[in-house]
């Protein structure tokens, strides 16, 4: 066959014994420096949201009203204040911690809810795969923004609300993209020859295809963090997210609209983190899916 | 890990010998499977593949049967039947005297029975190591010390333990997957191991080396073996009976030698005079069919050969043709009316056709 | 000989990029006007790569090619833009193994043959699907006007290969490449194919280049046989002379690996071990390795080769002494 003649034949030779599939993976990720920079702009802020009572910043809810909107530069208050006074430095390091935690945190839960259920439709098929499938389209059946402010909308703001709501939104998405590697995977001979050695469904399922269909997975989650971190920063900004005086990078960017024409570069900071994190993130999550590709 | 005792498997765990040696390992009676496939609109006039339309046939004990076959003619779904990973639709599957589904379970059939795939790397778990694929079945079935003994089938099949064991599946050569797959299948002490196109996908020089690999231990283990290939030449190297199936049915079943002298069919016929010549001054001069094979989804009726066969009359059309010994040799088995007198066909009994 | 019409001067393929692979190394080989030639290999011996080099299929930027390819004249390896896109399809055209995979889904093959055809001779729409249904019609298809308007998954395995052939020869080539073409097909099919491709060679006068790893096949189809080992060509002669009198040890190696006239049960003489991985360029025998007859000459230095009548010849050592009994 022609493809099999260009490549190198396989021999025994070379690859010392067990070199471990996560070690090659991140090797492959280091030698990548758009994806390690992207990695440690992600990296730096998830540290400093962790650390961010430790870091000496000022007070993220203590108003002035003298210091109202003061622009970039200003003597004690680097990147400026906001509409109510407070550093916006430190609101937008504290801001970091809602941002990311509701930004994360639905695709987290998605992953382990979406994927359980995609890999038990997948494998075990018939009308179980329909009855998960078919429930899963009609959540498809809407935009995920509308999906999540329909939800959000009708479950009321606050952090927790909106966890749910966006945790909804991303599992079918997750589910869909599980079942068809499952069923992918279980259409395999390894499967077969599992299965034909007298092994269980759950045996099998744990040994052979879990190993096997967590990696796509994975990767598919990642590439929807940046879209979650943008969904819930809008709900935010449409005030059916995280409720004032709460600092989150989504409300910010909304209470501080009105100030645009007064100082447009504070006004913008918010927006420009919440563009700069998802881009990074986007672009980590292509490294990773590249760097987790076995075979080349 | 060096010093292996090569003579590992046979132990408390070895296979008790139920029926005693005349008992055939595997019956198989009237085997059916139809597949159905979606047409229409909305998947709903369902048309059935007649995969495997009552399949007969035993193997003895030791012996090694081989299937032939070309594509659609239901060898692959017959492998998948007998171990068990489709369920037939309807025939019997007797497993040393007991039959699958009454006395026989599922599980135990396994222990039996086991399957090596066309597709080395496929039938690998890419996530596994190859210590870790062999010994999983072991111990799934509860047998006693899986990774060792995945050590020694691993030597057993001629890969340094200390060398492989850790390894994963793309980082060794087919030839040697295909190994790990046939120590796989040996890992639960089978008695009957089919191997499914096993050498088909590999290079002819180590073809060869894993086809003297399989006589090894059918000869040191005391295997029986179901060989499924379109390779005439290599089945007729290993197996001591042949089988030939043509859409889903069995039109022939003798041994090697006998079927390499006459074929009784004509479909078996037009098969191996298909098989390209080895001597350049004997080339081929016309090819013995014209046409592809029939879609299994829709047969002919009556004899399903009769459709490109130059011995075909009304009574091909209409008749279907039994499965029944030859004239000349009670062991030689051929479905053709012109092998039986009372058939109607003008050419019935004619010496020299066939 | 007759006139030439490939001639391949010392030809070199290495891949780069994460791992560099000497795809083929030092290949000269050359073919006359008519002739057909089966390439016979294993996976990996460069048997594939040496036909898209033909073609200049390989993918530019990875691939670093030296030596001379001539083409009934045509310097292969300089032609670019409109003249490598008349080279391809009127001069030479190839037919692949999957030919499902080939063929347009979405046109009618009738379509897919005037298409190539309208493509190089600037013909009508019109006459361009009367050479369809020519064209359908040398490849022995049943009812060709109705088969011009089916779609390639109507068509049964065997009939796609023969559209594609129909496809590959209706610019009249000088030069077919053929990649495995009979090596998905049936038993019965398979035979089929080969001898139509013989007498379509025959009918046509074209110069044939035919892979395959069967010897089967290559004897039922080529009057010349050229063996391929990592790389390189180690034995090529008449179909009579490689198959009646194979010198190279790997040659030999795989005619017993072909099982024709083994007594059942008789242990096999397999060749040990794998193919090179070919990181490197050889030194030395790549197959010295596997060989029984290997010596330490072997191993140290590339094989001499042996010229023992015009076109016959023999990278090996040993390719003088009398074929052993072993």
């Amino acid at each position: 066959m022609a493809i099999v003649d260009t490549a190198p034949p396989v021999t025994a030779a070379p690859a010392p014994a067990g070199t471990g599939y996560w070690s090659g993976v991140l090797s492959r990720m280091l030698r990548d420096p758009l994806t390690l920079v992207c990695l440690s702009v992600v990296l730096a802020l998830v540290l400093s949201a962790i650390f961010a009572p430790w870091l000496g910043l000022a007070d993220p809810f203590k108003g002035s009203m003298i210091q109202r909107l003061k622009p970039i530069g200003t003597p004690g208050h680097i990147l400026g204040t906001d509409e109510q006074g407070r550093d916006m430095l430190a609101r937008l390091v504290y801001g970091g911690r809602l941002t990311l935690f509701i930004g994360l945190m639905p695709v987290v839960l998605a992953f382990f809810i979406g994927g359980f259920l995609g890999i038990v439709a997948g494998y075990v098929g018939g009308l179980l795969n329909t009855l998960i499938m078919r429930t899963v389209d009609v959540f498809f059946a809407f935009p995920s923004v509308l999906l999540a402010i329909a939800i959000s909308g009708a479950l009321g703001a606050g952090i927790v609300n909106s966890l749910v709501s966006l945790t909804i939104v991303f599992i079918p998405p997750i589910t869909r993209i599980a079942e068809a590697v499952t069923s992918g995977v279980r259409a395999l001979d390894y499967i077969e020859a599992a299965r034909a050695s007298g092994a269980g469904t759950l045996t099998v399922i744990r040994v052979h295809v879990i190993g096997n269909v967590l990696s796509p997975i994975f990767v598919y989650a990642t590439s929807l963090t940046s879209v979650c971190m943008i969904l819930a920063a809008g709900l935010s900004f449409l005030g059916i997210g995280v409720r004032p005086p709460e600092p989150e990078w989504g409300l910010m960017l909304n209470t501080l609209r009105s100030a645009i024409y007064v100082n447009p570069w504070v006004s913008a900071l918010p927006g420009l983190l919440i563009f700069v994190t998802s881009l990074c993130l986007n672009l980590l999550s292509d490294g990773v899916r590249s760097a987790m590709n076995v075979r080349d | 890990m060096s010093v292996i005792d090569a003579t590992v498997l046979p132990g408390p765990e070895a296979p008790i010998d139920k029926g005693g040696p005349n008992q055939p390992l595997l019956i198989v009676k009237d085997l059916k499977k139809h597949f159905p496939v979606r047409g229409g609109i909305l998947g709903r006039n369902k048309v059935m593949v007649q995969a495997v339309d009552g399949v007969s046939f035993s193997v003895r004990k030791g012996e090694t049967l081989g299937i032939v076959g070309e594509s659609g003619c239901g060898k692959s779904t017959t492998a998948r039947l007998i171990v068990g990973l489709i369920e037939k639709d309807a025939g019997e599957i007797i497993y040393d005297g007991e039959g699958l589904g009454d006395v026989l379970s599922l599980r135990d059939l396994r222990r039996g029975v086991q399957m090596v795939f066309q597709d080395s790397y496929a039938s690998l778990n890419p996530r596994l190591t190859i210590e870790d694929s062999i010994a999983f079945g072991a111990s799934v079935q509860g047998l006693s010390d899986p990774l060792g003994r995945a050590h020694s089938l691993m030597a057993r099949v001629g890969l340094d333990p200390a060398r492989f064991a850790q390894r994963y599946p793309h980082e060794i050569s087919g030839g040697q997957r295909q190994r790990i797959n046939i120590a796989r299948a040996l890992a639960m002490s089978p008695r009957l191991v089919v191997l499914d196109e096993a050498v088909s996908a590999l290079d002819k020089s180590v073809e060869a080396q894993v086809l003297n690999l399989l006589a090894d231990l059918r000869a040191e283990l005391g295997l029986t073996y179901i060989f499924i290939s379109h390779d005439l030449n290599v089945v007729r190297y290993i197996s001591d009976r042949v089988l030939v199936m043509y859409l889903g049915e069995v039109v022939e079943v003798a041994p090697v030698d006998a079927i390499w002298a006459r074929q009784a069919h004509p479909y078996s016929g037009s098969l191996f005079s298909a098989m390209p010549s080895m001597d350049p001054d004997t080339r081929t001069k016309k090819p013995p069919l014209t046409g592809d094979p029939p879609n299994p989804i829709n047969p002919p009726s009556g004899c399903r050969f009769h459709t490109r066969c130059r011995y075909a009359e009304a009574v091909c059309k209409t008749r279907v043709p039994a499965l029944q010994p030859i004239a000349a040799a009670p062991d030689h088995l051929a479905a053709c009316h012109l092998h039986d007198l009372s058939s109607g066909h003008e050419k019935a009994g004619k010496e020299g056709l066939l | 000989m007759k006139e030439s019409l490939v001639d391949i001067q010392n030809l070199d393929v290495r891949f780069t990029g994460a791992r560099t692979v000497h795809a083929i190394n030092d290949l000269t080989l050359n073919l006359g006007q008519g002739e057909t030639l089966a390439l016979l290999g294993e996976s990996g011996s460069g048997k594939s790569v040496t036909l898209k080099t033909l073609l200049r299929l390989l993918p530019p930027k990875r691939t670093e090619i030296g030596g001379k390819i001539q083409v009934n004249g045509t310097d292969v390896l300089t032609l670019s833009g409109k003249a490598l896109q008349q080279y391809r399809g009127a001069e030479v055209s190839m037919v692949f193994q999957e030919p499902a995979l080939a063929l347009d889904p979405v046109y009618s093959v009738g379509a897919q043959i005037a298409e190539a055809v309208r493509r190089h001779k600037g013909i009508s729409r019109d006459e361009a699907m009367s050479t369809a249904l020519d064209m359908l019609r040398r490849v022995r298809i049943p009812s060709p006007e109705r088969r011009l308007r089916n779609f390639p998954h109507e068509l049964s395995g065997g009939m796609l290969q023969r559209v594609m052939i129909a496809l590959a020869l209706a610019c009249r080539p000088r030069l077919l490449l053929a990649d495995e073409p009979t090596t998905a097909l049936d038993a019965t099919v398979q035979i089929q194919i080969l001898l139509l491709l013989r007498e379509l060679q025959r009918e046509f006068g074209m110069g044939v280049i035919f892979v395959t790893h069967d010897i089967g096949v290559a004897v039922e189809v080529s009057e010349r046989i050229a063996v391929m080992y990592a790389g390189q060509i180690v034995e090529e002669g008449t179909t009579q002379e490689v198959i009646k009198d194979p010198r190279h040890p790997y040659t030999r190696g795989l005619m017993a690996a072909n099982l024709h006239g083994v007594a059942r049960g008789e242990r096999l003489n397999a060749i040990p071990g794998a193919p090179p991985s070919l990181e490197t360029r050889p030194a030395a025998c790549s197959f010295a390795p596997r060989c029984p007859l290997a010596e330490d000459a072997c191993r140290a230095t590339l094989p001499p080769v042996h010229v023992p009548s015009p076109r016959r010849r023999i990278a090996c050592i040993h390719a003088n002494a009398p074929v052993s009994a072993e």
